[in-house]
């Protein structure tokens, strides 16, 4: 069974939110209508956003690092989202597991954004209904884009690789891989809702040089000079070989 | 949680009205039983049932003013598969089909009687649609009280002690409400509803104390640490992603001091418990109806200011994601 997501590598982004940006750009002109600008010019800007980078700071001064954190809807395999609507309208899809909103079914009673541990849900002022990461369904199965475009905007958009996209269900997969050998997480293991999106750890990035790497290693005297020339009487390359 | 005022009225309003169904299905069972002198005032019945269908009624009007497409409220009984807020959608008009036809059977007073059990107890149709009533009443309170406990990661409601507290309270007021509603009617059942509210009004402090107590006590299993997935004890937010506010941050924080909440919780609990039982002690041995009315107005105030306190008091774990701008 498929089941499509996200993997972020936190020790790639940068925090630049051009994710966020094509989201917002994507998802406002294409089939999931509008999401709605509140007050843009004025003093409290406010907006509907799938898609948001944070931005943490670990540790202490002056020993931090700053970790650039997006955060959209994760995808659950058991989705809390789901089985609280009272309409159906928020559901998941079998055949790729894409949580989705039915936004002509949704009353607007914001139970799922309670029900989602995350707050990865937004109820849009404007159209009074929820909204939600469509992991750009509308884009990876539209047959007339070339099929490396057939990823979500965020994947593309992204200027430093940290998005990956794809089948976490397949072991094979270039997302499987990176979770398996890169130590992907998910958030909240502790709700047990199973997010599909995973995200890759803040790694380590210096190395240890060791003064033999810094030196040749086959000049143990750790001393250059004039390559060692045989003597006169000894053996030179002509006499051991028969040629 | 920003508490929403529609979800407030809808749950202490529809909670006063089961509690005066219940008030009134039980004195008709004492009677029935013969605990109480046979009443024979149909309106009181039937005026009663009126009373407690124009609270439920006003309830499902405040529940429309949650939604954002109130147009589209009937799609909402589709999940009562899985959704406890399907299941109340449900339950609440078919409770209020049930309290109609409890007070329309006394009002017009056609009561024949079923079956005779033993000397003189007389089954009578009203008893038998007032004890449907009552199970779909029970089942309200459930449905309602379990919207909010289901939710696992709202710690702070995840606990049966929400839906026991729902129904307790809402007992209460409907039995105070009962005992306010009989003292005008010139029954001689104040002392019966009056007794059972000062019951019920003990029984609902000590499960609202619980809860407090242990929301006080609770310990939070999520942190920003399992939020963002960094395993260090200092994190600190610098940006949560948006410069104005957003949804989470509008839908998720309550914005009062802990002092406004402390004032709530004491003044709820004032009103709630303490003002009304006087009330009532005070009243039922005077037979002074305006001190009822005003023990069940006061403790309904006292309902709004616990049940806004509920709301307020829980810590969605989104709001990790949330710590500072």
């Amino acid at each position: 069974m498929t089941q499509l997501a996200l993997i972020i590598d936190l020790n790639v982004c940068v925090g630049c939110s051009a994710c966020v940006t094509s989201c917002k750009e994507w998802n406002t002109s294409g089939s999931a209508g509008p999401l709605v600008d509140l007050n843009p010019y004025g003093p409290d800007p406010s907006g509907t956003f799938f898609n948001r980078v944070q931005t943490f700071e670990v540790g202490t001064y002056p020993n931090t690092q700053t970790v650039h954190f997006p955060k959209s809807c994760l995808h659950c395999e058991d989705p809390p989202c789901v089985p609280v609507c009272p309409t159906g309208a928020s559901y998941k899809r079998p055949e790729d597991g894409i949580v989705l909103v039915d936004y002509d079914k949704c009353i607007g009673c914001k139970y799922c954004s309670w029900a989602c541990p995350y707050g990865v849900r937004e109820v849009d002022a404007q159209r009074r209904v929820m909204t939600k990461c469509t992991l750009c369904v509308d884009r990876i199965y539209d047959e007339s884009l070339p099929e490396r475009e057939r990823k979500p905007a965020c994947v593309l958009a992204c200027p430093t690789n940290a998005r990956l996209f794809g089948d976490v269900h397949d072991p094979e997969s270039e997302v499987s891989l990176m979770i398996r050998e890169q130590g992907g997480y998910q958030l909240m293991p502790e709700w047990g809702t199973r997010p599909a999106n995973h995200y890759l750890p803040l790694r380590k990035t210096s190395i240890r040089i060791h003064d033999d790497q810094l030196v040749r290693a086959d000049n143990p005297l750790k001393k250059e000079s004039r390559l060692p020339k045989p003597g006169l009487e000894e053996p030179s390359l002509d006499d051991v070989t028969s040629w | 949680m920003r508490p929403a005022f529609s979800v407030i009225y809808l749950t202490t309003l529809i909670g006063a009205g089961q509690g005066l169904f219940l008030a009134l299905y039980t004195s008709e069972l004492y009677s029935v039983l013969a605990v109480l002198p046979a009443q024979s005032g149909r309106a009181f019945y039937a005026l009663g049932s009126a009373l407690a269908l124009l609270l439920l009624v006003a309830g499902l009007i405040a529940s429309f003013f949650h939604l954002g497409r109130p147009e589209r409220a009937w799609r909402s009984a589709a999940r009562w598969r899985t959704s406890w807020l399907s299941r109340e959608v449900i339950a609440l008009p078919v409770f209020m089909a049930a309290v109609f036809t409890y007070g329309a059977l006394h009002f017009m007073g056609w009561n024949p009687v079923l079956l005779t059990v033993g000397p003189g107890i007389a089954l009578r149709v009203t008893l038998v649609a007032g004890t449907v009533g009552v199970v779909l009443c029970l089942t309200l309170f459930v449905c309602t009280g379990m919207i909010y406990a289901c939710l696992r990661f709202l710690q702070e409601w995840a606990t049966p002690l929400t839906v026991v507290n729902f129904t307790l309270l809402g007992c209460a007021s409907g039995f105070t409400l009962a005992t306010a509603y009989a003292a005008y009617a010139g029954h001689g059942l104040v002392h019966f509803f009056g007794g059972w509210a000062l019951i019920l009004t003990a029984l609902s402090f000590a499960g609202r104390s619980a809860a407090l107590i242990r929301n006080a006590r609770l310990r939070h299993k999520s942190s920003l640490q399992t939020a963002i997935g960094v395993r260090h004890t200092h994190i600190r937010q610098i940006s949560q992603g948006a410069m104005g506010g957003s949804f989470n941050t509008r839908e998720f924080f309550h914005g009062r001091s802990a002092a406004l909440l402390r004032t709530i919780k004491w003044g709820s609990t004032i009103l709630v418990f303490a003002v009304p039982a006087a009330l009532l002690a005070t009243a039922m041995s005077g037979q002074r109806p305006a001190l009822l009315v005003a023990a069940f107005v006061l403790q309904y105030l006292g309902l709004l200011g616990e049940r806004w306190l509920f709301f307020a008091q829980a810590e969605h774990p989104q709001n990790l994601y949330y710590q500072a701008a």
